[in-house]
């Protein structure tokens, strides 16, 4: 295949640019981007691999946020616990979410992981520790198993660059291992998948909760980095957001989610400014993108070298 | 072999497909005012299809399909009833939120000359009293008598009747039989698709044979009975 | 007057009623998604979007064109559905061939564009809309004093829920849409438009949320945010009432207001997520939804 002697070279520069980005671009930036990287590629394991899609996916980024919040500045836990403890809360609400979805199918998994991802929203709207509108403000960035100091965010943005690769690594083994085969099955063909004996149900749960765990890792990160936990880290909003990334970018391939949250971070940022609506704006591309772009850029990228 | 009656359907080269898969290549045929014609053939063979196709049900389709002159083809698949064709699909399509009432009354009248309900109950005595059964709870035979009767009603006269035997007991097949004949008389025009050779035979004129989205062969209705042999070698009994 | 869980009866029977205002919203809204649901196979994210636009349409009628609370009950429900049928003639139509995600996705594409631009244009604040002047006042009904403007909410949105029940369930034109939800293609071959009947379907539930929009407009604040709060809460009801059936989702809407109600009486601070909580029981015990018919 073309694209396989592509792939090394074009690895190797993203990751040469990544490295080298700091020196132009703010770190905080390039965190952003790296963590929604993260976390639209986490969707993208259950929407473009097992044919599953989350409307729900901020319950799992915020609500791992908070946690991480908390744990950092009220109990003092070091980085790496309050990260782990962010990411422990958000398996077990993906496993509790998958538990109680996953017999749905297509549109009603979406309604209900919406719903169930809302009922988080409020929760974190209420209760006494999540500081209601205000969040939780200064979060301590703490030290990397006590040696690295991470308040220097250029430092911060290293970490979280090795984590975020890592943790896509190992969403790379996961697509390309038996497992990934299975999940291809289903999605090709559920009826067929059951026949063929798999258990459907358990292995779309799995891969549900993989997501739901990736997805609060990249959540505890960008909570650390920004020091803030807030509601926008659970509202609908970017649950949206993050399928639209997965969507733009190319759901089901590798790269798409990456490139999708590359290119919705940056258009963003460069709205921010601009007194557009961008709410607007961003909705104005999900209904162009659904309409004539459902491959997305790394989607209509591989089809056209295919032909 | 000659027509001297008038031609009502004619279809020439059609082509059809689901999707990316091609299902009719080239199928010719033609159908005169009053006649019953069959097609035959193994399952598969393209019949159901080439009825949804007349219909305009399956959209992708290329070739020509005529029925009284009129371009089939370029008929939305709504107006297409609207010309007198009724259809009477393999599977029955009765409707499981509507009950007999609803179902036999869904189809619009397009023509006048459709059967009142009188007339109706006449042919299918089973079907009286049952108007607030739910539809899908009637047997598979009188289904299969509703889903004519509603056909009959809305004026059609020309009717494509797909496997209406299939799955039934002997008895109702028998009571749909007469049916048949009784419309032949009224001088409906009718395709019917079959397995039923006795039943296919009892009423037909004319026998199409289907293979892989093709006609294959053609029989009178007498060759047919006499020619077992050759019809038998076609659908691989 | 006795006591129900150390309660008085007349507060319990208040709150059953003031549940019912936020049930007749949810009925409105849930009967249209499943219509909407059942005949197009489209999740109607925007139906909030839809019903905050309501809500709009009758505050600006009132404040540029002057039109008063009455007309704009009639003429706004049009508006709205118009749009809502243009939408479906332009963009859904398209959508149908492809996997079912895409329309919802490109509905909520569309209210984030919706409320996106309300919010810039209006801001975030809620802009009042005055109750018309004949339902002002109070009814005493023995055991509450009930606004009589609340008690028209109720009324209006049952009777429109039930006729649109009993055109789906008894007449001819219900018929149809009965048939076409099942097998369309059928129904087209028996000569009836059934693209023409999906866009009036359509456009009429959007009218729908258009006319809860208006009845919505003296009651709560009109803002841009009020659709998508409420529209995700009428996603749990749907779920919890399963699509299958409209009637189901009509009492479903209804019992659930009254629910929160309760709960707000009982327990104030559940009052925002019972909804969920009852859905996430529904789940447990019957994944398909307390109506539905397929899970
Ligand atoms: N909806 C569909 N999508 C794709 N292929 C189809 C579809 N329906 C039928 N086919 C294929 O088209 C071919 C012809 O099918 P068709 O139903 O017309 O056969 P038939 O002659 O009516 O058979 P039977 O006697 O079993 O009813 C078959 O190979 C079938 O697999
Ligand atoms: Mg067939």
């Amino acid at each position: 295949m073309q694209t396989n002697k592509l792939l090394v070279p074009a690895v190797a520069a993203g990751l040469g640019i990544l490295l080298a980005a700091p020196a132009v671009v703010f770190p905080l930036f390039l965190i952003q981007l790296l963590c929604l990287a993260l976390f639209a590629s986490a969707l993208n394991l259950v929407l473009g691999y097992a044919g599953l899609l989350s409307l729900g996916h901020a319950a799992f980024f915020g609500g791992s946020a908070y946690v991480t919040a908390h744990a950092a500045k009220a109990w003092g836990l070091p980085f790496e616990l309050a990260v782990l403890l962010g990411v422990a809360f958000a398996t077990l609400l993906g496993l509790a979410f998958g538990a109680l979805g996953i017999r749905r199918h297509g549109i009603y998994f979406a309604m209900v992981t919406l719903a169930l991802a809302q009922m988080i929203y409020f929760l974190a709207v209420q209760m006494p520790f999540t500081g209601g509108e205000d969040g939780i403000q200064a979060v301590p960035r703490g030290k990397l198993l006590g040696l690295v100091d991470l308040s220097d965010t250029t430092t911060m943005y290293y970490v979280v660059l090795v984590i975020v690769v890592a943790a896509l690594i190992l969403v790379w083994r996961v697509v390309h291992s038996p497992f990934g085969h299975v999940l291809a099955a289903i999605r090709e063909n559920e009826a067929r998948a059951v026949s063929l004996g798999l258990n459907v149900e358990r292995c779309k749960l799995i891969a549900f909760v993989i997501s739901a765990a990736l997805s609060g890792l990249a959540g505890s990160l960008k909570v650390i980095a920004f020091q803030l936990a807030s509601l926008n880290n659970v509202s609908w909003h970017l649950s949206g957001e993050v399928v639209l990334m997965t969507l733009i970018g190319g759901v089901g391939t590798f790269f798409g989610p990456i490139v999708g949250a590359a290119f919705l971070v940056s258009l963003e940022h460069f709205l921010a400014t601009s007194g557009l609506p961008i709410a607007a704006i961003i909705g104005a591309i999900f209904m162009a993108c659904v309409m004539v772009f459902r491959r997305g850029f790394v989607g209509e990228f591989l089809h056209r070298r295919k032909d | 072999m000659t027509d001297s009656r008038e031609r009502r359907l004619e279809l020439k080269g059609l082509h059809s497909w689901y999707g990316e898969s091609h299902v009719l290549h080239g199928t010719t045929l033609h159908v005169n005012r009053g006649e019953v014609v069959t097609i035959l053939g193994r399952n598969g063979a393209g019949k159901t299809t080439t009825m949804r196709t007349i219909m305009g049900i399956v959209r992708k389709r290329k070739g020509e399909a005529r029925l009284d002159g009129h371009d089939l083809i370029a008929t939305p698949p709504h107006k297409v009833a609207g010309l007198g064709l009724g259809y009477v699909p393999e599977e029955r399509g009765i409707f499981s939120s509507l009950n007999v009432a609803e179902n036999l009354t869904l189809p619009p009248v397009v023509k006048s000359g459709g059967m009142g309900l009188d007339d109706i109950y006449e042919l299918f005595p089973n079907l009286e009293g049952r108007d607030k059964t739910v539809g899908t709870r009637l047997s598979g035979g009188e289904q299969q008598m509703l889903a004519m009767a509603r056909i009959l009603r809305t004026g059609a006269d020309f009717i494509l009747l797909d496997e209406p035997t299939e799955g039934l007991a002997p008895v109702i097949v028998d009571e749909i039989a007469k049916a048949l004949v009784k419309l032949k008389a009224l001088g409906l025009t009718i395709i019917l698709v079959e397995q039923n050779l006795k039943f296919a035979t009892a009423s037909a004129d004319r026998h199409y044979v289907m293979d892989q989205g093709q006609v294959v062969d053609e029989f009178t209705n007498e060759r047919l009975v006499s020619d077992m042999a050759r019809i038998n070698a076609h659908l691989g009994v | 007057m006795p006591d129900i869980f150390g309660m008085p009866v007349a507060v319990l029977l208040g709150q059953v009623l003031l549940g019912l205002i936020n049930g007749s919203f949810y009925a409105l809204l849930s009967l249209g998604l499943a219509i909407i649901f059942g005949m197009l196979n489209v999740i109607n994210f925007a139906h909030g979007a839809f019903y905050m636009f309501g809500a709009f349409v009758t505050w600006m009628v009132m404040s540029w064109l002057g039109l008063s609370y009455w007309p704009a009950l009639v003429v706004v429900p049009i508006v709205v559905g118009a749009f809502g049928a243009a939408i479906e003639r332009l963009f859904l139509k398209r959508l149908y061939q492809v996997d079912h995600l895409y329309s919802l996705l490109f509905t909520f594409g569309l209210a984030l564009v919706m409320e996106g631009l309300f919010r810039h244009v209006f801001g975030s604040a809620g802009k009042p809309y005055p109750v018309p002047q004949e339902l002002t006042g109070v009814l005493k009904l023995g055991f509450m004093f009930l606004p009589v403007y609340r008690g028209w909410v109720i009324i209006a949105a049952l009777l429109v829920c039930v006729a649109t029940w009993l055109v789906i369930e008894k007449t001819r034109l219900g018929a149809y849409l009965r048939a076409a939800t099942e097998n369309p293609s059928l129904v087209q071959a028996f000569g009836i438009n059934v693209p023409l009947m999906l866009t009036i379907t359509y456009g009429f539930c959007v009218g729908l949320a258009g006319f809860a929009g208006v009845l919505a407009a003296p009651i709560y604040q009109v803002s841009p945010g009020m659709g998508s709060n409420l529209i995700i809460i009428v996603f749990a009801v749907v779920v919890i009432g399963g699509m299958g059936s409209i009637g189901g989702a009509i009492l479903t809407g209804l019992s659930l207001g009254v629910i929160e109600g309760l709960t707000k009486t009982f327990y104030p601070s559940a009052s925002s997520i019972v909804i969920f909580i009852v859905m996430v029981i529904v789940l447990m015990l019957r994944p398909a939804g307390l109506f539905g018919r397929e899970a």
